[in-house]
């Protein structure tokens, strides 16, 4: 395995949930016989992709598209239906417990929701050491100390609070306490599930600068997932895009933006509304997200596509690499069916 | 001349345990017909509580303390809960945020549109039918005969809220007040709700307010723009002008600190400090002060006025 700058690759992971409920739910008259019938939730289906040391790498996509799933799978909170993990080119998805343990201190998650995502029932310091007293239990209670203090000045957070509830902060100082959370065992790699879509634009601002400044300083790797595309802009080195499970675009931020080539990156880019413009002409798709119970054959995308053909209803495209760097899945950019 | 609705120096309180708390604080603008108008600010800034007062929907402990409503010429503000339903719903219709919350899951489409027309005019059954149907082909569903047998769980967001809006339009309203109404949509869909809304306005001459906190969405639909802060209107004027040329240094702020606007990516934002005071604790003067860059004595000693300052803007600002 290929380890070079790379510091987490996922090879062709499936992730699907069963929610056909107990025997009972599943049982169907069809054709005149009883037989059962599982339902199963397609909400990543092969998906491959890998982060470069350093890099912010988003993943953005509509609800539902499975970023969010993709994530957990990458953290191990979910284990995969098929295909691999690694993180600095060893297989961590099929560890045990106790092996994941040394992955989960460099490993940190931030979570969308900081009014869901803090224990209401610990303080900040008890939020805050208790990931230290678990990984560090060599550390003596002046060194926890110390650390916690670090972390607070940070982020941000006033120090005379530090036995304040998470019920007494704001949204924004709940976010700023969970990445101090997500920061505290010094990790490498950070997965950022839309950690400001909860905030008001101006707090918003505050902790995007919070998240770019600990990058920088600690040369962090995120991965960012959200469907803000502004945001995306912003902070990306690289973009995914996703669609129904599946990766459709994959390609540096500047390149993504000025130049989308995959038919649902363009429709998606078209009506992102610009704040001091008026509406750009939209790219309206036919149609709406097929459900990821019943997945189209062929591209996901085929139905609502405007290029789309026989070929595409039928084969699924796999991701080309173009000559800039760009990767797409889809039949009728290989075939140079679309005009530019 | 008079406008279609006025709002008036209002003032809008809750009355809490520990005594009342001011949400909206002296109010007004006003609104003509067929105008689009933007309220934006952030949670807690008072814009939904502006929009509810506006059809009289504040429960208690809430209630309008000052201040007065016109709509058509009539003071609204004080009719009976009997007239307001005439004009609620009617002649002012809303459409809020959550389109899973806003249809009742237990009756079918069709069966919401036609108690919703009935309710409002002696009309039979076929002919409510029929203002229905039209409306559906409106907001542009496909199969809308199908569609009111439907019950809500069977839609999805972007098409409960197309029906939401149906809704909405199926008595010709005046007015309609939409709050956040493609917050919890996707952006392809929240594009084409919001190019409804303007073509709906534009073909029926209808008045709109649209509250919400995305700047970007108020730009692309709105004439006139209201920028909220703590209860207080802070600074009002053409969209256009607002957006590129603001001047408080709150509405400043806040468009700077959206990416993409004038930072570059990978920069960091200019970000205001602080947060909105809550509405138990706003200090003295200018409610902005602590997170002003330009605050001078005055700002924490006087409340400032929302007066022109040229371009047809009017802001509430010492320092301008």
């Amino acid at each position: 395995m290929n380890t070079d700058n790379k510091i987490l690759s996922v090879k062709n992971v499936v992730k699907h949930f069963d929610i056909s409920g107990g025997f009972l739910d599943q049982v169907r008259f069809k054709n005149g016989r009883i037989c059962l019938e599982k339902i199963t939730v397609k909400a990543v289906n092969d998906v491959s992709l890998s982060i470069k040391k350093g890099e912010t790498l988003s993943v953005v996509g509509e609800s539902g598209c499975g970023k969010s799933t993709l994530a957990r799978v990458i953290m191990g909170l979910y284990p995969p239906n098929s295909g691999e993990v690694y993180y600095g080119g060893k297989r961590i998805d099929n560890l045990s417990h106790d092996k994941m343990l040394p992955f989960r201190k460099k490993m940190q998650m931030i979570f969308q929701d900081p009014y869901a995502s803090l224990n209401p029932r610990k303080t900040v310091q008890q939020t805050l050491e208790e990931p230290l007293r678990f990984h560090h239990p060599e550390f003596s209670s002046n060194q926890i100390n110390d650390k916690i203090e670090q972390v607070m000045e940070q982020v941000g957070v006033d120090q005379a609070w530090i036995r304040r509830y998470p019920h007494e902060f704001s949204g924004g100082q709940r976010q700023r306490i969970s990445i101090a959370r997500g920061l505290i065992l010094d990790p490498e790699f950070i997965v950022a599930d839309e950690p400001v879509s909860a905030l008001d634009v101006s707090i918003q601002a505050q902790i995007l600068n919070l998240l770019m400044k600990a990058g920088r300083e600690r040369d962090l790797t995120y991965l960012f997932i959200t469907h803000d595309l502004s945001v995306v802009r912003h902070i990306s080195t690289r973009v995914v895009v996703m669609y129904l499970g599946t990766v459709c675009e994959l390609a540096k931020a500047e390149d993504l933006f000025s130049n989308p080539r995959h038919p649902y990156t363009k429709a998606l880019l078209s009506a992102i509304p610009v704040v001091g413009e008026k509406r750009a002409k939209q790219i309206k798709l036919k149609g709406e997200v097929p459900t990821p119970v019943n997945l189209p054959t062929g591209c996901v995308f085929h139905a609502r596509c405007f290029y789309a053909d026989e070929r595409c209803s039928v084969e699924v495209p796999g991701l080309a690499t173009l000559d800039n760097g760009t990767c797409v899945a889809c039949h009728a950019v290989e075939e140079n069916r679309i005009p530019a | 001349m008079s406008h279609l609705l006025e709002i008036h120096d209002l003032e809008v309180k809750f009355a809490l345990r520990f005594g009342d708390i001011t949400a909206i604080d002296g109010v007004s603008f006003a609104l003509d017909k067929g105008e689009r108008l933007g309220i934006v600010g952030e949670s807690g800034a008072g814009k939904s509580v502006t929009g509810f007062s506006i059809i009289n929907l504040i429960s208690k402990p809430g209630y309008i303390s000052k201040g007065n409503i016109r709509f058509e010429g009539n003071k609204i503000s004080s009719y009976s809960d009997e007239q307001m339903r005439k004009i609620r719903g009617n002649r002012i219709s809303m459409i809020f945020q959550d389109p899973m919350m806003t249809l009742n899951p237990v009756f079918t489409v069709g069966f919401q549109m036609i108690e919703t027309i009935q309710a409002h005019r002696k009309i039979s059954k076929a002919g409510a039918k029929k203002i229905a149907l039209e409306k559906l082909k409106k907001v542009h569903i496909p199969s809308p005969e199908q569609r009111l047998g439907q019950y809500p769980h069977e839609l999805s967001g972007g098409m409960r809220q197309r029906i939401i809006i149906a809704i909405s339009l199926l008595t010709d309203p005046a007015i309609i007040i939409a709050d956040e109404p493609t917050t919890a949509l996707d952006v392809t869909i929240q594009a084409e709700i919001m190019d409804l809304l303007q073509e709906l306005c534009e073909s029926d001459n209808m008045a709109l307010i649209l509250i919400t906190h995305d700047l970007g969405v108020v730009s692309q639909v709105t004439e006139k723009i209201a920028v909220m802060y703590a209860g207080k209107i802070i600074e009002y004027g053409s969209t256009d002008q607002v957006v590129k040329h603001p001047v408080h240094p709150y509405t400043e702020g806040l468009i700077k600190s959206i990416p993409g606007t004038v930072i570059k990516p990978g920069e960091d934002l200019v970000q205001i400090p602080g947060m909105m005071p809550t509405l138990t604790n706003i200090p003295p003067g200018c409610a902005f002060n602590p997170r002003c860059y330009l605050k001078e004595a005055i700002c924490t000693q006087k409340t400032p006025e929302l007066k022109e300052v040229g371009n047809g803007i009017l802001a509430a600002c010492h320092m301008k």
